[in-house]
């Protein structure tokens, strides 16, 4: 990201705006990240306070009576205090043989219901998107969503508008290295002839190793962390159960280097025939911290 | 919604968190004072690495890692994080520093750390330990910490 910048700011100058958000990220030392590998499911850990991260996602998706796609997404997710996260996502989709646009933007923020840790810990998760039809991130799949939804050409997909609300209670709990999660979601398209959708999101997740070696290693077993994740939609308001619902079931890692970059991993096989079959996932993040200190010193707000 | 309203209204929460949580300190004391608040099961626990000096550099490491950015990266405290070098720190039960790490002071600022799994907590404590004990000081071990001070800087 600091070459990326370093580059656009030796541009011409139409490339400003872009130069003005890369600015902060010249002056922010990065921080070791410890990201856990769920790609769906979140788990009760925030970003910590004033720090940013970057992350870029990609999904290639297998689609039956239509053309396979890789959908992508950009997340910006700041740690405005120990328990409140907000976090801008970006979203895009490249169908083969078809074409490939920007379907979308959500926002999201996440907040810590109680101070200290339990043996369950509870965030709220409220999320705003403003999206087309032709998002195929499959990040959360809603209510009655299923493999056919996505067949039609990215020209007639994107002619929907989606503008929906989000929200998730994150239950999570850590017990000797192993983290459990489970999402329930609740969605509602802002129109109001629409339905309350359901859905769920549930991992289980655990590092390779308990104890840090001494030394700086990038394939220590400590940098690694292994899960699995589970989700799928669980019909509407109208019409709530299991029936014309698509389900997942994907296995992670996730490479926490010591060089501040992670990597992420997700191998997803849909569970029935509303599913799509195949669901590969890989994203890379960094974190950079005292990024709020920064941008406020940029603006001239108090040392 | 237009989206036009829509990507406005987004950029400024997300603007409004990121100037918005610029935070005064208050008085470091009372972040001292969340010591005191674990229980006493919690301050009784025994650290399982105590006088480990292999876990004194891996804790170096993790505080490191993990800790310095707010706290300084010779535990001296910065604007973000309180110095563990006070007494209040250096004479807190092992217990009481695993508690604090794992429970964070949330609205204080300090996030929860338990995601780092237990050993890697204790370890991070047998490294704050070693800075009032200089027979097991990371300087000791010649470890990644090594750079650490172990002088009494005060806020």
């Amino acid at each position: 990201m600091r070459a990326l910048c370093r580059a656009v700011r030796r541009e011409s100058p139409p490339s400003v705006l872009i130069a003005l958000f890369c600015l902060p990220f010249l002056f922010t030392p990065f921080l070791f990240a410890q990201e856990s590998p769920y790609i769906v499911t979140y788990d009760h850990y925030l970003e910590e306070p004033g720090s940013l991260e970057v992350e870029y996602f990609s999904t290639f998706g297998t689609q039956r009576g239509g053309n396979d796609f890789d959908a992508f997404w950009t997340e910006f997710e700041y740690g405005a205090t120990a328990w409140w996260t907000t976090e801008l996502y970006l979203d895009g989709q490249t169908t083969f043989s078809d074409s490939t646009i920007f379907t979308g933007f959500r926002i999201e923020n996440r907040l810590r219901l109680l101070n200290r840790e339990h043996i369950v810990n509870p965030v709220l998760y409220i999320e705003y998107e403003n999206t087309s039809g032709a998002d195929k991130i499959v990040k959360e799949v809603e209510g009655h969503d299923v493999e056919s939804d996505y067949t039609p050409p990215n020209g007639v997909l994107r002619r929907e508008h989606d503008h929906e609300l989000e929200m998730k209670l994150l239950l999570s709990s850590t017990f000797k290295g192993w983290n459990v999660a489970v999402n329930p979601i609740f969605t509602k398209n802002l129109l109001p002839s629409e339905p309350w959708e359901f859905a769920y999101a549930i991992g289980a997740s655990r590092p390779l190793a308990l104890k840090a070696s001494p030394n700086y290693c990038n394939l220590c077993r400590e940098n690694f962390i292994a899960g699995v994740e589970m989700y799928g939609g669980l019909g509407d308001a109208q019409s709530a159960g299991l029936h014309d619902t698509s389900h997942y079931l994907a296995s992670l890692v996730a490479w926490n280097l010591p060089s501040d970059w992670t990597l992420r991993l997700s191998s997803g096989l849909g569970l029935n025939d509303n599913s799509h079959r195949l669901l590969l996932r890989w994203g890379l993040s960094r974190e950079f911290s005292g990024f709020g200190e920064v941008v406020r010193h940029l603006f001239g707000g108090r040392p | 919604m237009k989206p036009i309203f829509a990507i406005v209204v987004s950029a400024a929460v997300f603007g409004i968190a990121v100037v918005g949580s610029a935070k005064v300190r208050q008085s470091p004391n009372s972040d001292y004072a969340a010591l005191a608040e674990a229980p006493k099961p919690a301050k009784e626990k025994k650290n399982p690495f105590a006088g480990d000096p292999e876990a004194v550099a891996a804790g170096g490491k993790l505080f490191e890692q993990h800790c310095s950015e707010c706290h300084g990266p010779k535990a001296g405290g910065t604007r973000r994080g309180v110095s563990l070098l006070r007494e209040e720190v250096q004479q807190a039960t092992p217990g009481a520093l695993f508690w604090i790490l794992t429970n964070g002071v949330v609205r204080r600022g300090m996030p929860v750390w338990s995601k780092l799994p237990e050993q890697e907590r204790w370890q991070i404590v047998t490294f704050l330990e070693s800075l009032k004990s200089p027979a097991l000081s990371s300087e000791s071990v010649a470890l990644p910490a090594a750079k650490l001070s172990t002088g009494n800087r005060r806020q």
